[in-house]
């Protein structure tokens, strides 16, 4: 301790360090850098009509990836969570096609399903204390076998659909799978479910005792369950979340086509954890952010659009991703010494 | 006489084959500070992780004000005004100072029962200036603070939280002599606002300052619990595992003029004193702003 006052000693160290150290921050600079080089390569995906197209596969990965960025700043993964979304509109389609159920009971039924799921998965993790890696990989493949198995045994095929004739399939495809016109523009309804989940997830971050505490378990466990942080239910809760987000894209995926194959969602489970790591998150727990993760997805939305914009072959999406990844990380990484020397 | 604070009587814990405590009493008053004293492994921190509700104690009696209890939990122990710095796990490095002071007793607000952020700032602010702390920023990241500051703000949360038992695990073990002196100067300030203090250090000339109260372990053994007056600093050294030895080693090291090695820097420091204007509490030593009584009686 120096005897300098207070004030003294943060000086220089104002405005731009505080920005720095955001976990967002290398997430908005690629997708400012992703923008910036397609819109250079097509006047298409600068407009409108371009921004609302691309807008839509960031949207249902933003919400995935908000919720995986809540668990991994949690301190744990999730792989089940891609293959979910498929398990989920399976039930959904099955139920209201197969046996006639009112598509909101499906949907209902579904939501139960992902929720008795996400609580499995974290009672698992926090009862075993084995790696939450480890655990979900299990749940992923039972899940992957169960969604072709069971659908070929109802169905014959690999996809279960005709939802189309589902009671209440209106409303529900209004509500989740529709679009808003803006400026004589169609932009997807679920950018504004996807708008919404965001600004939760960072509301309950950064506002809510809830968020503390997924910070602490995440940044150290035992240190918070000494200072009373219900360190299991927290994480539990986290898986929950997950899940649910798992169960609100996949029945706006079912609803959109109508149909839901018996292999959807399975390999997503990554993209969503790359998403969350580019806007921030380590992979070690305990730091990240939500608004980053979903200015991930932005980024991967702008990337799997912007490669056909272009023109070019879309082989090269994938290309794209890693390096994405490779730079965000690294850029993220440096920013944070930074921020942190700065500090000394 | 009220009963004391806390008490425990033979206190035994095994894990697995391990014996890390057998027949392990101590005694802890308000407004007195009890030192747990031995060499690395003597069992220290198990007992209070035992003390604090992280570990059941596998026999002997745990009592509060009197009455036996057997706690469920870290959050039961804190409920029951026991409140724990740990040396191992003491605070959350990515979390702010404010998010850390509040962690696990978050005040919340409004109808949707929020965090008050900003009630949360400026009480972390307000709490660790009455302490006398000096943090820069309390929005900066508890891994960028020293080791001391680290302690000191833990320290100051808990007397925050009402705490009338304040349990301290090595706080000065990783410290500088002047860092070290900082932590001994709160550690008297939390006495004297009432708390019951337990102290555990390896190094006596931390504890004979600020200690009403020394309990020595050695191998999961009590080798005994002294009163101040029954028991000079020298005696507690050597009572000590290697102390005697460590502390030749420094009488001989200081012949060559070499500085002491860390273990005992304490006993180098106050055989030389450090320039008598600096700051009190610069001295692990800890003269003058340590003691509400004479340090050497
Ligand atoms: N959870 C545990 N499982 C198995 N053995 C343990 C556990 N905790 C402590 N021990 C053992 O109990 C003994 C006492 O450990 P303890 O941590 O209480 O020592 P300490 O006095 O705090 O030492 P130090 O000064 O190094 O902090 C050691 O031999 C240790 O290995
Ligand atoms: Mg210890």
């Amino acid at each position: 301790m120096t005897s300098l006052p207070a004030d003294e000693r943060i000086a220089g160290a104002g405005l731009l360090r505080r920005l720095l150290i955001r976990p967002e921050l290398g997430s908005v600079v690629g997708a400012i850098a992703v923008f910036a080089f397609f819109s250079s390569q097509s006047p298409v995906f600068r407009s409108a009509d371009g921004v609302a197209n691309w807008l839509d596969p960031a949207s249902t990965l933003g919400i995935m990836a908000v919720a995986i960025a809540l668990l991994m700043i949690g301190g744990e993964f999730d792989l089940s969570a891609g293959v979910l979304t498929g398990t989920t509109g399976l039930v959904m389609v099955t139920l209201a096609t197969k046996y006639g159920w009112n598509l909101w009971a499906a949907m209902l039924a579904g939501l139960v399903l992902a929720l008795a799921i996400g609580f499995a998965n974290g009672l698992l993790v926090v009862r075993t204390k084995l790696p939450s890696f480890i655990v979900t990989l299990g749940t992923f493949l039972m899940l992957q076998g169960l969604n072709l198995g069971v659908t070929k045994a109802l169905t014959g095929t690999v996809q279960v659909s005709g939802l189309r004739r589902a009671e209440g399939y209106d409303g529900a495809q209004a509500l989740l799978a529709g679009s808003v016109t803006v400026g004589g523009v169609d932009f997807r309804v679920a950018i504004l479910w996807w708008i919404g989940v965001t600004a939760l997830a960072t509301w309950v971050l950064m506002r809510s005792r809830a968020g503390n505490w997924i910070f602490a378990v995440g940044g150290n466990e035992q240190a918070a369950r000494a200072v009373g942080v219900p360190a299991a239910r927290t994480k539990i809760a986290l898986f929950m979340t997950t899940a649910t987000a798992a169960w609100l894209v996949g029945s706006i995926m079912a609803l959109r086509f109508t149909s839901v194959q018996a292999n959807a969602g399975i390999g997503q489970e990554f993209i969503y954890i790359i998403a969350a790591v580019i806007g921030g998150c380590l992979l070690t727990g305990g730091y990240g952010s939500a608004i980053g993760a979903s200015i991930g997805a932005v980024i991967f939305g702008m990337a799997d659009k912007g490669i056909v914009f272009a023109g070019w072959d879309a082989d090269w999406f994938k290309f794209f991703l890693g390096a994405m990844l490779l730079l965000a990380t690294l850029a993220n990484r440096l920013v944070r010494r930074y921020a942190e020397e700065v500090r000394r | 006489m009220t009963p004391p604070l806390l008490e425990a009587r033979e206190i035994g814990k095994t894990f697995g084959s391990v014996i890390a405590l057998r027949g392990v009493s101590m005694l802890v008053r308000a407004g007195e500070v009890t030192c747990v004293l031995g060499d690395n492994g003597a069992g220290k921190s198990t007992l209070i992780k035992i003390l604090s509700g992280v570990h059941a104690q596998d026999s002997g009696e745990y009592l509060l004000d009197g009455t036996p209890v057997r706690l469920g939990g870290p959050r039961e122990a804190l409920d029951r005004g026991i409140a724990t710095v740990y040396q191992d796990l003491a605070m959350i490095p990515l979390m702010s100072v404010w998010r850390n002071f509040f962690l696990g007793s978050e005040p919340v607000a409004g109808p949707l029962r929020r965090f008050d952020v900003a009630l949360a700032k400026r009480v972390a602010r307000e709490e660790l200036r009455a302490m006398g702390i000096d943090i820069r920023d309390v929005d900066q990241p508890v891994g960028t603070l020293s080791g001391g500051e680290r302690q000191s703000v833990a320290i100051a949360r808990a007397v925050y939280f009402g705490a009338r038992v304040l349990i301290l695990d090595e706080p000065t073990s990783a410290l500088g002599v002047k860092q070290a002196g900082v932590v001994l100067r709160y550690i008297a300030r939390a006495r004297d606002r009432g708390l019951g203090v337990v102290f555990i250090t390896h190094n006596p000339h931390h504890a004979f300052p600020v200690g009403d109260r020394f309990l020595l372990l050695n191998r999961g053994t009590s080798l005994g619990q002294f009163d101040k007056d029954a028991i000079t600093r020298e005696e507690l050294t050597s009572l000590m595992a290697g102390g005697a030895e460590l502390d030749d080693l420094a009488h001989e090291l200081d012949r060559h003029g070499v500085a002491g090695p860390a273990p005992a820097e304490g006993s180098a420091a106050e055989k030389e004193p450090v320039n008598g204007d600096e700051p009190p509490g610069q001295g692990a030593g800890g003269e003058p702003a340590l003691g509400r009584r004479p340090v050497e009686d």
